[in-house]
């Protein structure tokens, strides 16, 4: 008998395909699941960004997943409202993002700050506070570019969204 | 009834759209790498809104209508997007006022059309109205960077103002789609916006140092889009998006 448990389960095997360290739960993509009958499930994602090209990769990462698991009837729904906030974004994933080089979030976005540029982020190599932001637009819809004025680096900021 | 809020829908796709397209067109020819990948980002996300609408009108259109089917089998006459955003991207100073006063439009109406009566239309709104609060503080900066510049930038920006006002008129008219679907709460009433719209552009050119037109009622637009009469432009904008469909009709990755 499926559970929303199994299936959370299973699906902590699916990864984003541009952050492969952060799981899909990580990104609070993963919105409700419905069991519609013993091998048939109904999961519902949210788009992070409207244009975001890992939206379909995800589906059909989802999909092979638990059709690999056996769960042969998946359907993927998508929900637009609530809109995606990095607020979903679970601490493991945070701490994952700036082991991986990506400097996380930083603040939540009902605590939004006067100006965000004012917002300290640190570095993700070398921990320093000294950085600066390069660009608003970083590699994809959900970075910043950011340069760290101590070890030099550049380095992307996931976005308070 | 739904034919209205279809065309409404496609309306707001189409203006979506086609800016976007306009900017990805932007893609390797940045000034600068920072601003390469920004352009393209803001081209990204317009697009994205575009598809969301576009899926929105299929559902309710049905007969096997897809979210390609408005982009790739429409032609000129039945596209509803204002004639700003298909002018050519000109110079950068000229891409970036056309987005300024096309962003700073979209801001205030996304924040109105949240409270759009129909929830798939609202929670649209919701989802791009955080997008374009990024596309608004880019494109504000640098108008104000480049207008506070030097005096070749200053004149680029003031020559860009000249040639794009007259199109700007035209985000405030209502189509006949727009007008019945406001009676019943689906739609903004770009009217109200404009109040709004003139503070943000007065803010910005201020501390842009930038002069523009006083707004005189009865003043005259340039207008037509949302009614499908358009420049020349947008064919040559159609004639390389749909190519592939047009070719090869259903043809799939």
């Amino acid at each position: 008998m499926l559970t929303k448990e199994i299936i959370l389960n299973y699906l902590e095997a699916v990864t984003d395909p541009e952050i492969p360290v952060l799981t899909i739960q990580d990104m609070g993509i993963i919105r409700d699941i419905k069991i519609l009958g013993e091998d048939a499930v109904e999961i519902f994602i949210t788009p992070t960004y409207s244009g975001c090209p890992a939206m379909s990769a995800i589906a059909t990462n989802i999909r092979l997943e638990l059709i690999s698991r056996g769960v042969s009837n998946v359907k993927i729904s998508e929900q637009l409202s609530p809109a995606w906030t990095t607020d979903w974004m679970s601490e493991a994933g945070k701490t994952k993002l700036n082991a991986y080089g990506i400097a996380p979030p930083q603040y939540r976005t009902k605590q939004n700050p006067e100006n965000e540029q004012d917002v300290v982020v640190p570095c993700p190599l070398c921990n320093s506070t000294n950085t600066t932001l390069l660009s608003q637009f970083g590699s994809t819809a959900c970075k910043a570019l950011y340069k760290c004025k101590d070890c030099l680096e550049p380095f992307d900021y996931f976005k308070c969204h | 009834m739904t034919n209205d809020k279809i065309q409404y829908i496609l309306q707001l796709a189409d203006n979506s759209l086609i800016h976007g397209h306009r900017l990805s067109e932007w893609c390797g020819h940045g000034p600068i790498l920072e601003v390469d990948m920004a352009l393209t980002n803001i081209a990204l996300d317009n697009i994205g809104a575009a598809r969301s609408f576009y899926q929105y009108a299929a559902e309710l259109e049905g007969q096997c209508k897809t979210e390609d089917s408005y982009p790739y089998e429409r032609d000129i006459l039945e596209f509803r997007n204002v004639l700003l955003l298909e002018l050519p991207n000109g110079e950068f100073s000229d891409t970036l006022m056309k987005c300024f006063f096309f962003d700073a439009f979209q801001f205030h109406f996304y924040t109105a059309l949240q409270k759009s009566t129909d929830e798939r239309i609202a929670s649209i709104a919701t989802k791009s109205l955080k997008e374009v609060t990024y596309h608004l503080r880019f494109s504000s900066e640098w108008v104000i960077r480049l207008g506070d510049g030097t005096a070749e930038s200053k004149q680029k920006m003031q020559a860009a103002i000249a040639d794009f006002w007259t199109y700007t008129g035209e985000l405030f008219d209502a189509s006949a789609a727009e007008k019945a679907m406001m009676s019943e709460g689906v739609a903004v009433d770009p009217a109200s916006l404009r109040p709004l719209w003139e503070k943000t552009i007065a803010d910005t050119f201020e501390e842009a140092t930038l002069s523009y037109p006083i707004q005189k009622d009865g003043a005259w637009f340039q207008k037509g889009g949302k009614t499908g009469i358009h420049t020349e432009y947008i064919g040559f904008i159609l004639a390389e998006m749909q190519y592939m469909q047009k070719s090869y009709p259903g043809l799939e990755w």
